[in-house]
């Protein structure tokens, strides 16, 4: 697949792989009980704590490896949750038109417009035990909505295409065009929606158990954060208590974006014929722009000899 | 007009959907835990509060949830959004009354900033796209995914603690009482500084990374080449004709993208205990405080709802297409 | 090395057959790289002053590629890689290379001296401003400041020159319908008026009627304002009816270039005669349609030698090794001004005689400085 090449793409791809083997073996490969109190409070990184400890002596790089599975995988589960109700509402209520349409628009435009962390924060906290898959399915059925207007827009635009509409007269049945003809030149918006919905997801995680809506008894990054904060580590001046923590947000979300940068310009071809060549550009100092096309007599016209 | 009536209308349904969300919410989920909070607040809650707690949450047994749902909306038209636990016994509307202005300044001012700063640097990036101003983009990228918290957290950590030039926490200087002095609003903003800067770099990252796409976008289509095909000025191709048509998305992007920016900003309202409505949020998570949560969750609803409704006059003013009747 | 005729239907006379634009050795990469697409290769052309070329050819045969290289309008990833293109005022005879103007310089030029129809009107104009801001801003550009009234003046009277009513000012693109926008297009592209003006498929996306409208209202224009044109369609039948001279280009390069008349009459190039025969004519007698078989190729993958041999009915072996260049043609005492790159018409090369649908006789053997119609 032409993605691999993309260099975002692969780049976002090898540090989300990165994480993912991170969640899987995290348990085994931690070097303490992250729970466990110790001896050793509030000490800065050193070869016993690589990234140092807690005011109570709990080790945080096993915080982190430990955390990283509840953040996988509330983003996973959210992600495919809310990826399924975006494709069946937007792709029906592209597919449809008129007042089914209609309404399905609606739902998903006004699921957009309510704030969705407060929402959020309402319905976990009127829950007895918000673990990982409630909230997991809390921010699911949140978060859809922007896929799903994303793919109505896309289904539209199919749905009026030739091969569309010769498969309507021929007198195909509609869950074959969709099935069949759609829904494969929607896997590219598809794909993206999942991404972004993942990045919302794990934000949404993280942001809740940093203000303390979530169980606060397992392990993620937002834990470790609503810990450091609520133990006065930034006035302790414990950076290595809340530093890491958000370095692994924010290199997961960028890996996730790059995902999907390589995915918009795999879409947009506008985004792609530069972006490809920039450095080639550089090079060769040529400035690509619209409206002055450049005048270049290098290399190429030297090649060709000129008559 | 049309479009603006349209709109006007899916606000008021929106409205009403939110309101309907926040009613059947509490229903729909095991009561035990109010019902405990109630007993536990027995002996202080005055029966009137107690009447409007069970309406809030469906624990009367002898009314219809018809009957329920229109009592709640009774004490919604008439300011009534129960009593708050945390800050018993002052109201939840008195509460938000008190908080929401700090917020409306705070997060209003530092997102419309951060959108236009935003744009303006996604407009010079789109435009000069290809050249060395591309390697920016992986530091806006990187920017883009950190969560709001966070750089509060380090905000805090580099520019409160290791070099103190402005306060952590707080929305005034607590020697001071809220007034229109020149000195309590100077302390105001010097208090914001922080949250604002927070909130204006996390959002900012965003803008220029949808606003530039906009632009490499709209640059090609031929009415941009036609501008340069007249000799106009570089100045005027680029504002007029591109950044002026890339703008259109950019907003209804801005409207969309509100109510999930308004919920990063909350959290960095707690992170600096600034006295708006996402502290008063956080101070109702921490005691359970549900009636004070769900009126936040209105109030900010609403808010939201306005401000989408002033991007859609934006819109419309700024684009001619929205304006014909049809 | 590209002969250019004077000969034509139009009543241009000795003193304007001077060069307005004239491209030479254009060549033009979409890439930058190693792997770029060579749209154009060694490509001259000259406009003379009053007159309307056609360009025509299949459609990614670089005709649209060759007037916005020539006036640097060509969009990323295309790059000019070597050539010039000189323009000379008829005027007062200012100008120079367009590919060697600095950016300061080619705005200065760009609307004064040459101005371009683009084919679309829908996108060429921008949604968010009246049509007469549009008209203005153009005007405005290359004015002293203080103009703007001035320019309102002036916009009123483009708009009524191309027939739109004067209240339409005001109005926004979406607002007009696909004619008027395109008559909007033709008065700003006059507003200051060009010497030069392209036309890129003006009339495209426009009904039949319309199409006619649009045409003549053109010609009545040059008529009048005595601008020169290059009219850039596939459509080769209504070039016949309005150009004064047509060249033809077959993937990257131009294959023939005469008059409109003798481009109808007498074909030289075996794809100018099947393009002819792909277009119902608009007036005259009736003729077989055929079209040509094949495809065009793929720039990436040119045949060698003449890129058309593998299309062509009447390829012998030498079309595959030897690159025609583009020279006169085997009655070039006839018809000294026509030029046509076939090896069929080079005697060295071909070991028969051009076949018959490509050697009409000139009906008339002219005198070169004359010219009868």
């Amino acid at each position: 697949m032409s993605l691999v090449r993309n260099p975002k793409a692969l780049a976002g791809m090898i540090i989300l792989a990165f994480f993912v083997l991170i969640a899987i073996i995290g348990p085994w490969i931690a070097p303490y009980n992250p729970s466990k109190v110790g001896p050793d409070s509030l000490q800065p990184p050193s070869p016993a704590h690589w990234l140092g400890t807690t005011n109570t002596g709990q080790d945080i790089l096993s915080q982190l490896i430990v955390g990283t599975q509840g953040v996988m995988v509330v983003g996973l589960v959210a992600g495919i949750l809310a990826t399924i109700i975006s494709v069946i509402v937007g792709v029906t209520s592209g597919f449809l038109g008129g007042l089914g349409d209609e309404v399905l628009s609606l739902i998903s435009n006004v699921f957009l417009v309510i704030p969705a962390l407060p929402l959020i924060i309402i319905i976990a906290g009127l829950l007895p035990s918000a673990g990982g898959l409630t909230i997991a399915l809390v921010i699911a059925l949140t978060g859809w909505a922007w896929g799903a207007r994303v793919l109505r827009a896309q289904t539209l635009s199919l749905r009026n295409r030739d091969f569309v509409e010769a498969a309507r007269a021929n007198g195909e049945p509609m869950w074959r065009i969709i099935f069949f003809e759609i829904m494969p030149n929607l896997t590219a918006v598809i794909a993206s929606g999942f991404i972004g919905t993942v990045i919302f997801a794990i934000l949404s995680e993280v942001t809740l158990a940093f203000i303390g809506v979530t169980s606060i008894s397992t392990w993620n990054w937002g834990t470790v954060l609503f810990w450091a904060q609520s133990s006065q580590a930034l006035v302790q001046g414990a950076w290595w208590w809340f530093v890491p923590a958000g370095l692994c947000i924010a290199a997961v979300g960028t890996s996730l974006t790059l995902i999907n940068f390589g995915i918009d310009e795999f879409v947009n071809p506008r985004l792609r014929n530069t972006a490809a060549s920039a450095g080639i550009l550089r090079r060769k100092k040529i400035r690509a722009r619209i409206g002055f096309t450049p005048v270049y007599r290098g290399e190429a016209s030297a090649k060709k000899g000129m008559s | 007009m049309r479009f603006l009536l349209r709109r006007m209308g899916f606000y008021l349904f929106t409205a009403w959907a939110a309101i309907t969300l926040n009613f059947f919410i509490p229903r729909l989920l095991p009561g035990d835990p109010v019902q405990s909070l109630i007993n536990k607040y027995h002996g202080r809650l005055s029966t009137d509060a107690i009447d409007s707690l069970r309406v809030l949450f469906g624990l009367n047994t002898h009314t219809t949830v018809w009957q329920d749902y229109l009592t709640y909306w009774g004490n919604l038209l008439h300011g009534d959004f129960g009593i708050s636990f945390t800050y018993f016994p002052t109201p939840v509307a008195e509460v938000m009354v008190q908080s929401l202005p700090w917020t409306l300044m705070l997060v209003g001012i530092s997102t419309i900033l951060g959108f236009v700063l935003g744009t303006l640097a996604g407009v010079g990036l789109g435009w000069r796209r290809g050249t060395w101003l591309d390697s920016l983009l992986p530091v806006a990228n990187f920017f883009s995914a950190i969560p709001y918290f966070w750089l509060g957290l380090i905000a805090i950590a580099i520019f409160g603690v290791a070099l103190p030039i402005f306060p952590a926490s707080g929305g005034y200087d607590g020697g001071l009482l809220p007034s229109f002095s020149l000195e309590f609003i100077g302390s105001a903003i010097y208090h914001a500084a922080l949250p604002a800067l927070t909130i204006v770099l996390s959002s900012v990252a965003g803008w220029i990374l949808g606003m530039r796409n906009m632009m490499v976008t709209v640059s090609s289509e031929d009415y941009v080449t036609v501008a340069q095909a007249k000799g106009l000025p570089e100045r005027r191709v680029m504002f007029g004709y591109a950044a002026r048509n890339a703008v259109l998305p950019s907003i209804s992007g801005f409207a969309l993208s509100l109510g999930f920016i308004v919920g990063g900003t909350l959290v960095t309202e707690m992170v600096f205990s600034y006295p708006g409505i996402g502290y008063v949020l956080f101070q109702a998570i921490g005691s359970k405080d549900y009636p004070l949560m769900q009126g936040v969750f209105l109030i900010i609803t609403l808010s939201v709802l306005v401000a989408n409704m002033v991007a859609d006059f934006a819109y419309a003013f700024l684009d001619p297409r929205t304006r014909q009747e049809a | 090395m590209t002969l250019t005729t004077e000969v034509g239907r139009s009543a241009v006379s000795a003193s304007h057959r001077q060069p307005v634009l004239s491209i030479r050795n254009l060549s033009v990469d979409y890439g930058y790289d190693n792997n770029a697409v060579h749209a154009l290769h060694d490509v001259s052309l000259t406009l003379h002053a009053g007159e309307v070329l056609g360009l025509a050819g299949e459609s990614g045969c670089g005709k649209s590629t060759l007037a916005y290289a020539a006036t640097r309008l060509l969009p990323p990833p295309g790059v000019v890689t070597g050539g010039e293109v000189l323009f000379t005022s008829s005027r007062d005879g200012h100008g120079g290379d367009l590919l060697t103007m600095t950016d300061a310089q080619l705005r200065a030029q760009r609307w004064k001296d040459t101005a371009i129809v683009f084919q679309g009107s829908m996108n060429s104009l921008n949604p968010v401003y009246t049509i007469g801001r549009q008209l203005m801003d153009g005007i405005t550009a290359h004015s002293p400041r203080g103009f703007r009234e001035q320019a309102r003046v002036r916009a009123l009277e483009l708009l009524e020159m191309v027939g739109i009513p004067k209240d339409r000012l005001g109005s926004y693109p979406h607002q007009l319908s696909g004619g008027m926008r395109q008559r909007v297009m033709i008065a700003m592209a006059l507003a200051l008026e060009p010497e030069v003006v392209i036309m890129d498929e003006p009339t495209t996306a426009l009904d039949v009627v319309m199409q006619r409208q649009i045409v003549e209202q053109i010609m009545s224009l040059k008529n009048e304002l005595g601008f020169s044109v290059i009219f850039i369609t596939h459509d080769v039948s209504l070039l016949l009816e309005l150009a004064d001279r047509i060249a033809i280009m077959y993937a990257g390069k131009i294959v023939e270039d005469a008059s409109a008349d003798e481009v109808y009459r007498m074909p030289r190039h075996p794809y100018t005669a099947g393009l002819l025969h792909s277009f119902p004519p608009l007036h005259g007698p009736r003729r077989e349609l055929g079209g040509i078989p094949g495809f065009p190729p793929d720039l990436m993958k040119l045949p060698t030698g003449c890129n058309f041999h593998p299309r062509c009915a009447h390829a012998f072996e030498a079309c595959s090794v030897i690159e025609p260049p583009l020279g006169p043609t085997s009655f070039e005492s006839a018809e000294p001004f026509r030029s046509v790159a076939c090896l069929l018409h080079d005697p060295t090369v071909n070991p028969g005689p051009v076949p018959v649908e490509l050697s009409v006789r000139p009906l008339l053997v002219r005198p070169p400085s004359k010219e009868t119609v």
